[in-house]
C-alpha cells in the first residue's frame, strides 16, 4: 500500500478512485481504487464475471461509472466531450478478446485502418508504417490474408499491430491468452513485454491466466466481488497470506471460495423424500 | 388477470423503449451523413453491395411481373374489346403500386437482411466496439454509408423494376398476343400522368427506402450480440419491413390518390 | 481506402440505369412526352354543365388532340362553369366563332372538349372566350326526357 501511495504522482497514468458500477441489480464494482503506473505492465486478475472487461471499458470511456472517478493522463474520462474522448482514445490501444479485426478487410488494410481514418498520410508512407507494425509482431508475410484465414493467436497479433499503429501511450489487453495453444501463448507473452519496453508503452492486462500474466507483469491487482482483494508485485502476491488470493493464484479447488454451491445438509437432502 | 395486464405493460414499455432507441439512432445516423459525403468511397462500396447486387433480382422480377400483368390484363380486357388499354393497365399497376411495393419487399429480403446480419455480426465480434476504441465512430463509418446507399438505391431499383415491367407487358401483349403496338404506347401516354402516377411512385419508393433501411441498420445495431440474436434480428428485419411497407403503402396511397 | 475499379464502374452503371429507367418512365410511359407546356395559349369557355370533365382532359378538333383543360372554375354570379383550355401554339388558326362541346369518348369513357371551327375572319387569341358552347350530356336527364316523351305519347 505504501509503495502505491509513494508512486502516485505524475508517474500514474490511470488513476481510479472509489469506483462504483452496477449493471441492473448486479453490483460489479463497489469501491475500487487502482493505480496504473507509466511504463509498467500492470495486470488485473480475478475470476470470470468479476467485470474485468468492464474495467477496461470504463477506462476507455465506453461506459460511465455510477460513482467515483477514472482519470487517464490527468483527464476525468466520464466528463470528456465526444471530441476530447476520441482524442484520448487515439492515444490508447485496446486488444479485444476476439481480436475484433474488421472481417471485410485484409490484414494489411486492418492495420492501415486507424492510419487512414486519422491521418492524411500518403499511401506509400502508410505502406511503410503498416509493414513496420506487422514486422514487429512477425506477420509481415501475412499481410494479404483475410481475418477468417488467421488462427486465433495470429488474429490477436494482427490486432496488436493495429493497436500500436498510431503509437499510443498505453495498450489494454482483454484476456490475451484465453484459448491459445502454448506456442502462441508464449509468443503473446513475449510480444506484450517486448512492445511495452521497446515502445515505452504502459500496458494493462486483464486476465485469469495466472502463470502467463504473473510472468510478465510488474504489478498485479486481484479483484473479486467488486473489490480489490490483493495487490503487489508478482512475488509479493505469491507470498500473500490472504486465503482468497492464495486460492486464486494457485488454483486450489477448495478454500475461502467453497467447492460446493450453498446447499442444505447432504444427508438431510438425500433422506428427504 | 393482473399478470396479463402487467405483461401488456411490459410489452408496451419494451416497444416504446425500442422506438425511442430507434429514433435516437436515426438522428445519430443522419448526423453521420455529411461525413459520408466527404468520403464517397465508402458510399460507392455500399451502393455496390446494396444496389448492384440487387439488380439482377429486381430486373428479373420486374420482367416477369410485367409479363404476368400483360397476360392477365389481356385475358380480362379482351372480353370487353378493350385490349388496347393493356398498356395503361400494366403501366398504372406497375408505376403506382407494384413497382415501389414489390421492389421494397424484395429489397428488404435481399439487401435489408444482409445489412442486418452484417452489422449484427460486426457487433457480436466486437468490431463496432473496436472501432469506437480506435476513436472511429461506427455510426459514421459503418451505419451512415449503408443508410445513404439504401435510400439512394431504392428509387433507382423501383424505377428499373417499373420500366422493365412495362416492357415485359409490351413483350407479352404486343409481341405474343397481338395488341396494336401504337395503341399500347399511346393509350399509356394518354392516361399515365407524370406527376400523379410516376412522381408519386418515386416518392413511395423513397419513403420505403428510408424506412426499410432504417429498420435493417437499426436491427443490426440493436441486436443481442450472439448468433441467436443475429438470426432473430435478421428475421425481424424482413418481417417488420414487410409490415411497414404494406401499411405505409396504404397510408401513402390514401394521401396521394384519395383526396377527391 | 482503395476502390476496386470494376466496383466503381458497375456502381456507375447501376446509377445510370436507374436514372435512365426514370427517364423512360417520364418520357415513354407518362404524358410528359406528348405535353408541350409553355408553348400554348389560353382560351376560356362557359358551360352550363361540364359533366365529368376534369383538369387535364383533352381538347380535340376533328378527333385530333390540340390541347388540354388547364383549369375549371365556377362563376358565382352567373352560375356557370368556366373552363380554361391551353391550346398548342401550333394550332392558332381557329376562327373566333369556333364552338366548344363536351363529348364522351365511347359510352362509358372519359369526357373531353371538342372544338368545331366556324367561318369568321377573326381568330381566337390568348385570353379569348368561346361563346358558342354545348354542355355535357347527362345520361339521367336524357333518360328522363325520353321516358317523359314516351309517357306523354302514350297518354294522348
Amino acid at each position: 500500500m505504501g509503495e502505491t501511495a509513494a508512486q502516485a504522482g505524475r508517474d500514474t497514468l490511470v488513476k481510479i478512485r472509489g469506483l462504483e458500477f452496477s449493471r441492473g441489480d448486479r453490483v460489479i464494482f463497489d469501491g475500487v481504487d487502482l493505480d496504473i503506473l507509466r511504463g509498467k505492465v500492470t495486470a488485473v486478475m480475478g475470476p470470470s464475471g468479476t467485470g474485468k472487461t468492464t474495467l477496461l471499458r470504463l477506462i476507455g470511456g465506453q461506459l460511465c461509472p455510477d460513482r467515483g472517478s477514472v482519470q487517464v493522463d490527468g483527464l476525468e474520462v466520464s466528463r470528456l466531450r465526444t471530441g476530447e474522448l476520441y482524442a484520448l482514445r487515439k492515444r490508447m490501444g485496446m486488444l479485444f478478446q476476439s481480436g475484433a479485426l474488421l472481417t471485410d478487410l485484409s490484414v494489411f488494410d486492418n492495420v492501415a485502418f486507424p492510419l487512414r481514418e486519422h491521418t492524411d498520410l500518403p499511401e506509400s508512407m502508410i505502406r511503410d508504417l503498416v509493414l513496420m507494425k506487422l514486422q514487429a509482431v512477425g506477420l509481415r508475410g501475412a499481410r494479404d490474408l483475410k481475418p477468417a484465414q488467421l488462427s486465433g493467436g495470429m488474429a490477436r497479433r494482427v490486432a496488436m499491430s493495429r493497436a500500436i499503429a498510431l503509437d499510443p501511450m498505453m495498450i489494454m489487453y482483454d484476456e490475451p491468452f484465453t484459448g491459445q495453444d502454448p506456442i502462441s501463448k508464449g509468443a503473446l507473452v513475449k510480444l506484450i513485454r517486448l512492445l511495452n519496453d521497446a515502445l515505452g508503452l504502459t500496458s494493462i492486462i486483464v486476465s485469469h491466466d495466472v502463470q502467463e500474466t504473473a510472468e510478465i507483469s510488474d504489478y498485479i491487482y486481484v479483484i473479486s466481488q467488486g473489490r480489490v482483494m490483493g495487490q503487489g508485485a508478482p512475488d509479493e502476491i505469491e507470498r500473500t497470506d490472504s486465503g482468497w488470493v492464495k486460492q486464486f493464484m494457485h488454483g486450489l479447488p477448495d478454500g475461502p471460495v467453497p467447492f460446493h454451491y450453498p446447499a442444505p445438509d447432504y444427508r438431510d437432502d438425500l433422506l428427504q423424500t | 388477470m393482473l399478470d396479463w395486464i402487467r405483461k401488456l405493460g411490459r410489452g408496451g414499455l419494451r416497444l416504446f423503449g425500442k422506438l425511442g432507441r430507434g429514433g435516437l439512432f436515426l438522428m445519430a445516423t443522419l448526423g453521420g451523413i455529411p461525413a459520408v459525403l466527404r468520403r464517397p468511397g465508402l458510399l460507392v462500396a455500399q451502393l455496390w453491395s446494396v444496389g448492384v447486387l440487387s439488380l439482377a433480382l429486381i430486373t428479373l422480377s420486374g420482367l416477369f411481373v410485367g409479363m404476368v400483368l400483360g397476360l392477365q390484363g389481356y385475358n380480362t380486357l379482351v372480353d370487353f374489346g378493350a385490349e388496347e388499354s393493356l398498356g395503361v393497365a400494366v403501366a398504372l399497376a406497375v408505376v403506382r403500386e407494384l413497382g415501389p411495393v414489390v421492389t421494397a419487399l424484395l429489397f428488404a429480403g435481399r439487401a435489408g437482411s444482409a445489412m442486418t446480419a452484417e452489422i449484427g455480426l460486426m457487433k457480436a465480434t466486437e468490431q463496432l466496439s473496436g472501432m469506437e476504441m480506435m476513436a472511429v465512430n461506427p455510426i459514421h463509418r459503418v451505419i451512415a454509408p449503408r443508410y445513404l446507399a439504401g435510400i439512394l438505391s431504392m428509387p433507382l431499383l423501383a424505377a428499373i423494376f417499373s420500366a422493365v415491367a412495362v416492357y415485359g407487358g409490351f413483350f407479352v401483349g404486343v409481341g405474343l398476343l397481338g395488341v396494336d403496338d401504337g395503341a399500347y404506347w399511346s393509350q399509356m401516354q394518354a392516361k399515365v400522368d407524370l406527376y400523379e402516377d410516376v412522381w408519386n411512385g418515386v416518392i413511395k419508393s423513397l419513403v420505403f427506402g428510408l424506412v426499410v433501411t432504417w429498420i435493417a441498420v437499426f436491427e443490426g445495431y440493436d441486436t443481442v450480440p450472439t448468433s441467436e440474436g443475429v438470426a432473430g434480428a435478421t428475421t425481424r428485419t424482413v418481417v417488420h419491413s414487410a409490415f411497414a411497407i404494406l401499411t405505409l403503402d396504404f397510408v401513402l396511397t390514401a394521401m396521394m390518390f384519395g383526396d377527391y | 481506402m482503395k476502390q476496386n475499379k470494376t466496383t466503381e464502374l458497375l456502381v456507375g452503371i447501376f446509377i445510370v440505369a436507374g436514372l435512365a429507367a426514370m427517364f423512360v418512365l417520364a418520357m415513354q410511359v407518362s404524358n410528359l412526352g406528348s405535353l408541350n407546356q409553355g408553348d400554348s395559349y389560353r382560351v376560356t369557355a362557359r358551360f352550363e354543365n361540364i359533366g365529368g370533365l376534369k383538369v387535364r382532359s383533352a381538347v380535340t378538333v376533328s378527333g385530333v388532340r390540340v390541347g388540354r383543360v388547364s383549369a375549371i372554375n365556377f362563376d358565382n354570379k352567373r352560375f356557370e362553369a368556366v373552363v380554361s383550355m391551353s391550346i398548342d401554339r401550333k394550332y392558332d388558326q381557329f376562327p373566333e366563332d369556333t364552338a366548344a362541346s363536351i363529348f364522351t369518348a365511347g359510352l362509358l369513357g372519359e369526357q373531353y372538349i371538342s372544338l368545331e371551327p366556324g367561318g369568321a375572319d377573326e381568330l381566337l387569341a390568348d385570353g379569348s372566350e368561346i361563346d358558342l358552347t354545348q354542355s355535357a350530356l347527362v345520361l339521367e336527364k336524357l333518360i328522363s326526357k325520353f321516358l317523359f316523351s314516351q309517357t306523354s305519347d302514350s297518354g294522348r
